[in-house]
């Protein structure tokens, strides 16, 4: 590594991990964010049964969003093998989503749940947890020096670490790539929405505003086997 | 010996006092008209089409007795179809001199998009004789629920421009609409207007029901023999003719000089963006400031309509236009007719040039204007096809699911259907002939609950088998949602283009004029400050704003943004091979301009001619990469088909392609390793290279990682109604759309491989961008027939080709390449 710029030489740990807030955590290019040393898996928005909710409204979308959404979850779960595993809210797309899941999707994410140390942190669009899934919910919880909610908070928030607006960078000068991203200063971070119906919205958009420190600010967009760190400068809006 | 003549005295007397004489083939048209008979009508332009095909229908509305108050209203006497709406509109406009001047108490009414919703509503009250209308409206008509009382008197269904109708997605929903509306007033009869076709047996079935398993019915038909010969000429400059490019620079002295020689002359190019071009260049030079007007879709309506009144006045010297200007509106009186770049269809080429002097027995006058060495063959080739008077349309493809889904919808918007009755419908129209019964089923299906093995959806209906064996919708809401869809147009989505001030702090100053649209990849590339051509003039891109794009004026005559000026067509099958039999043929050079010749017999002399039934191949080292250029002349798409599938297999020969670049005439691949040496050594053999096996696991491979399909799979979605192009209360903006609907894909490609919308997706891909069958054609044709050759450097030939490959963006550049260069340096080292 060469010349780093000023006030850039804490954005990666000795170690080449990603410094939030002095925990020392990896953005996996899956769009979960994995941190080792607690052996913990933070997945946000997985916005289960999406397909459906639109089914009901007469848009009969595919409906095996939630299949494919959880085939994906049980793939990063099996390569990254956490102790602890927090779904960061919005994880039902409604009340009434549990009880629409498929038999064999209620199945494989019974067992997802019942094979790590799960907790539910609740979102707005699932304020109350599952009946019947097992693992424990919360408005919030902090694991050392982080703090996991669904929803950021107004203002900068030292380590706060949150979904909800399902983050997405977009990027190029003749022709563009859009990805979903992790966004953060270093400070707090926003995780990309897990779900195979969750769309993205661009960083460059209002809801991010003040929420970031702007020189600090990187998307790291997700591609098939990493993450790309990219700096706001590069950002193009929609 | 005395004619009957079909003519009642008015009219005689009418004809006679504009010193006519009613024509053959209006007769013919009148004396079908009374016998209740459908027929196709084709006439090059000029020829009274339009007045021949309302005749018979002013004729029986004139013997037809008058309404007496107190009896029931009359419904539609005669329905008029169109693809455009200014042509509905231009066609009000002309009926009005002769209902005038016989002296006829006729309705005549338009209705399209803008038509005003009272006014909508007192033509379901009280409905005019004859409505002009587009194929979108006649649905809308058909999903009332009025309308059995609306078209149970209908007499007619006029069809103009049949021929650029019935090749489309349009066409199929209008042939179901067809079918729809016989079913409702049996007695209606179709006549089909038509230029030049390919095969005119094709139109006249589709303009009747079919009976299922029989050879097709046809209807009658009546074809006016071409009038006066055009003359054509190809422009001839002074200064050599560019190998490469699209902008036809080095003719804009001369096309300038040729407007000052003529009264008004018609300026037609192939893209929006090239007009923006031309025009501009145009003016830079225009000393005498001769009035030159620009035509184009994208132009503000407000702006189009002045154009189009300033042509009729005769204000205008000259304009320059794209295909808004191609179909039948008649408008001024054109003197010269001038196609900037290669014409990509002999029939495209009579339709433009026959804009000029809209009188049959006088010839069009018309200048061919190639942009490069290619087009100038192109141009040769279009003029020896239009002499011949050959024709080149496309053949009507099977009806789409997509559409007949949005139709089963818009039947049950109606009211209640048998299945039974539908399919019959369904499959007297002429696409769906060959439709099974599982298929339909399928679709209805599709409508009901989205068509899923998991029957996740049936509680959510949108039509229900109801007790009595009909389909029923079940919600109101399912036909508001169908009427703000409607329509097969899933254009690129379209940003208005709104003049503001200069961007200061969050964003760009609002609120100026709207200067009309562009398509949203367009603007994608562009960052605030960036310059480019539109409506005429250099603006500075300030900003987006929802859906609408701030600019500003600038000083600046000198746009950043290059615009890319290719053809939108590709260059037909016909013209593909006359160009080929030209080049191969040093007898015929005698009519190309000496550099071209030149040129020709350069080739010759370094390398091999392409022969018209086989495939040339050269290759030869260049700069570090070795370079396969094949000269297939079939046309940008198939070629990029063929690009791809041929750069995967130069992968799997060890060969490491790096990219490839494909024009209307040839193709280019560059590779890292000495792709000439091993052909030479048979390893592989040319044969082996080109074999038609690649389109079978190759062509899978490719397609699913493919975006085409992606694009393809968005516009079934949104036509079959199951993503919405326009949601109540919201209009989705086209990016939100791109992002569910690729989502959707990819989910749905996964859990359900065959579901009938993917199989949708995939026969328009192949018939349309892919250009497959073309593609399998030439394959076949050249087995046998492939002539390598090595080459120690680049051939004359190949010269225009290798000129793009330092134009063009590299086909195939991966995302990943602009997320590298994206991304940020130093951490980019730490995170590989």
């Amino acid at each position: 590594m060469t010349a780093l710029r000023q006030g850039d030489d804490d954005v990666l740990t000795a170690g080449g991990l990603i410094n939030l807030n002095g925990a020392a955590v990896r953005f996996d290019p899956a769009g979960v964010l994995h941190w080792p040393e607690e052996r913990l898996v933070v997945v946000a928005d997985l916005h289960l049964e999406k397909g459906s909710s639109q089914g009901s409204r007469g848009r009969f979308v595919p409906p095996y969003d939630t299949r494919a959404t959880l085939r994906a979850l049980a793939a990063v779960l099996g390569r990254l093998r956490p102790e602890r595993v927090i779904a960061l809210g919005d994880s039902f797309h409604d009340g009434g989503a549990e009880g629409r899941l498929a038999p064999a999707d209620f199945d494989s994410l019974a067992a997802l749940v019942a094979g790590a140390d799960w907790t539910w942190v609740a979102g707005n669009h699932d304020p109350l947890p599952p009946a019947g899934l097992g693992g424990r919910p919360v408005e919030e919880i902090a694991v050392g020096s982080l703090t996991f909610r669904h929803a950021p908070r107004p203002g900068r928030a030292a380590g706060e670490v949150a979904g909800h607006l399902h983050p997405a960078a977009k990027v190029g000068r003749v022709r563009s790539v859009r990805r979903r991203a992790f966004v953060s200063d270093g400070g707090r971070c926003i995780l990309p929405a897990f779900g195979a119906y969750t769309g993205g919205l661009n960083v460059m958009d209002a809801a991010f505003a003040g929420l970031f420190e702007r020189a600090r600010l990187i998307a790291w967009m997700l591609s098939d086997n990493r993450v790309y760190p990219v700096r706001s400068a590069e950002f193009i809006p929609d | 010996m005395t004619e009957t003549r079909p003519l009642p005295p008015k009219f005689e007397a009418w004809f006679a006092s504009r010193g006519w004489q009613p024509r053959a083939h209006q007769l013919a048209l009148i004396e079908h008209g009374l016998a209740g008979r459908s027929v196709l009508l084709i006439a090059p332009t000029g020829a009274g089409k339009t007045l021949a095909g309302f005749l018979p229908t002013l004729v029986d509305l004139a013997a037809r007795p008058k309404w007496k108050p107190g009896t029931r209203r009359r419904g539609i006497h005669t329905l008029y179809v169109s693809p455009l709406k200014a042509l509905a509109v231009d066609i009000e406009r002309n009926l009005e001199t002769p209902v005038a001047g016989i002296g006829l108490d006729v309705a005549i009414e338009t209705r399209t998009g803008d038509t005003s919703a009272s006014r909508r509503q007192r033509q379901k009250l009280i409905p005019p004789d004859i409505l002009l209308t587009t194929p979108e409206q006649l649905a809308l008509l058909l999903a009332g629920s009025d309308a059995e009382t609306f078209f149970e008197d209908l007499k007619t269904v006029i069809l103009d421009e049949l021929h650029a109708l019935v090749t489309s997605k349009r066409g199929d929903l209008l042939a179901l609409g067809l079918a729809r509306l016989r079913a409702i007033a049996p007695q209606m009869r179709t006549v089909g207007l038509s230029a030049t076709v390919a095969d005119p047996d094709e139109l006249r079935a589709w303009l009747v029901p079919q009976a299922p398993d029989a050879p097709p019915a046809l209807s009658e038909i009546v074809t006016v023999a071409g009038g006066a010969k055009p003359d054509i000429r190809i422009f001839e400059a002074d200064e050599s003719i560019p190998w490469a490019g699209h902008s036809a620079r080095y003719a804009y002295d001369g096309l300038l000089a040729e407007i000052g020689r003529h009264r008004m002359t018609l300026i037609f190019v192939n893209t929006r963006s090239q007009a923006e071009m031309i025009f501009s260049e145009l003016w830079r030079i225009n000393e005498a400031t001769l009035p030159i007007a620009l035509h184009h879709g994208s132009l503000d309506v407000g702006q189009r309509r002045k154009v189009e009144a300033a042509m009729a006045d005769g204000r205008l010297r000259a304009v320059v236009a794209t295909s808004t200007l191609d179909l039948g509106i008649d408008w001024g009186d054109i003197d010269l007719v001038i196609h900037v770049g290669a014409p990509k269809g002999a029939s495209r080429l009579a339709q433009r040039v026959g804009r000029a002097n809209h009188r049959m027995d006088e010839p069009s006058k018309a200048l061919l204007v190639p942009a490069n060495r290619f087009e100038v063959l192109e141009c040769q080739a279009a003029l020896d096809a239009n002499y011949v008077g050959a024709q080149d349309t496309p053949p009507i493809r099977d009806g789409a699911l997509d559409v007949l889904a949005q139709h089963v919808l818009g039947r049950a918007v109606a009211g209640p259907f048998r299945a039974d009755d539908l399919y019959a419908e369904v499959v007297s129209a002429y696409p769906y002939r060959r439709l099974g019964r599982h298929r339909f089923d399928r679709v209805v299906d599709l409508v009901a609950t989205g068509g899923y093995a998991l029957r996740a959806y049936e509680r959510y209906a949108k039509i229900k088998l109801t007790a009595d064996g009909t389909f029923r919708l079940t919600h109101p809401r399912f036909a508001q949602g169908y009427r703000l869809n409607v329509g097969t147009i899933i254009e690129s989505p379209m940003l208005k283009v709104r003049l503001g001030g200069k961007a200061r702090g969050h964003g760009p100053v609002m609120g100026g004029r709207l200067l009309g649209e562009v398509e949203e990849y367009f603007c994608e590339q562009m960052k605030v400050g960036d310059t480019f051509l539109f409506a005429g003039e250099v603006l500075r891109f300030e900003g987006l704003r929802e859906t609408e794009v701030i600019v500003s004026r600038t000083k600046s005559s000198d746009p950043r943004i290059p615009v890319y000026a290719g053809g939108r067509f590709p260059l037909s099958t016909f013209l593909a091979a006359s160009v080929r039999r030209l080049i191969a043929d040093p007898e015929s050079w005698g009519r190309l301009p000496a550099p071209v010749r030149d040129w020709l017999a350069l080739q010759k002399e370094h390398s091999l001619l392409p022969r018209p039934d086989g495939l040339l191949i050269e290759t030869f080292p260049h700069e570090g990469r070795f370079y396969l250029v094949l000269y297939p002349f079939e046309g940008r798409l198939a070629h990029q088909t063929l690009g791809m599938l041929l750069t995967r297999r130069l992968e799997r020969f060890g060969l490491r392609p790096l990219g490839f670049v494909a024009t209307d005439y040839v193709i280019g691949v560059w590779c890292a390793a000495d792709v000439g040496a091993a052909l030479s050594a048979g390893d592989p053999t040319p044969a082996r290279l080109m074999e038609p096996d690649m389109l079978g696991d190759d062509l899978e491979a490719w397609m699913a990682e493919s975006y085409l399909l992606k694009r393809m799979f968005k516009a079934c979605a949104m036509i079959a109604g199951l993503v919405e192009k326009n949601a109540i209360g919201s209009q989705k903006t086209g990016r939100q759309v791109t992002v569910s609907t690729d989502l959707i894909y990819d989910v749905l490609r996964e859990h359900q491989p065959d579901h009938i919308l993917l199989e949708a997706a995939w026969a328009d891909a192949s018939s349309g961008l892919l250009d497959l069958r073309r593609l399998s054609d030439m394959l076949s044709r050249i087995t046998g027939r492939i002539v390598h050759q090595r080459l120690g450097r680049i051939s004359p030939l190949a010269v225009p080709i290798m000129l793009e490959v330092g134009r063009e963006r590299i086909a195939g550049e991966a995302d990943e390449d602009i997320l590298r260069a994206a991304a940020d340096d130093i951490i980019r080292e730490a995170m590989a």
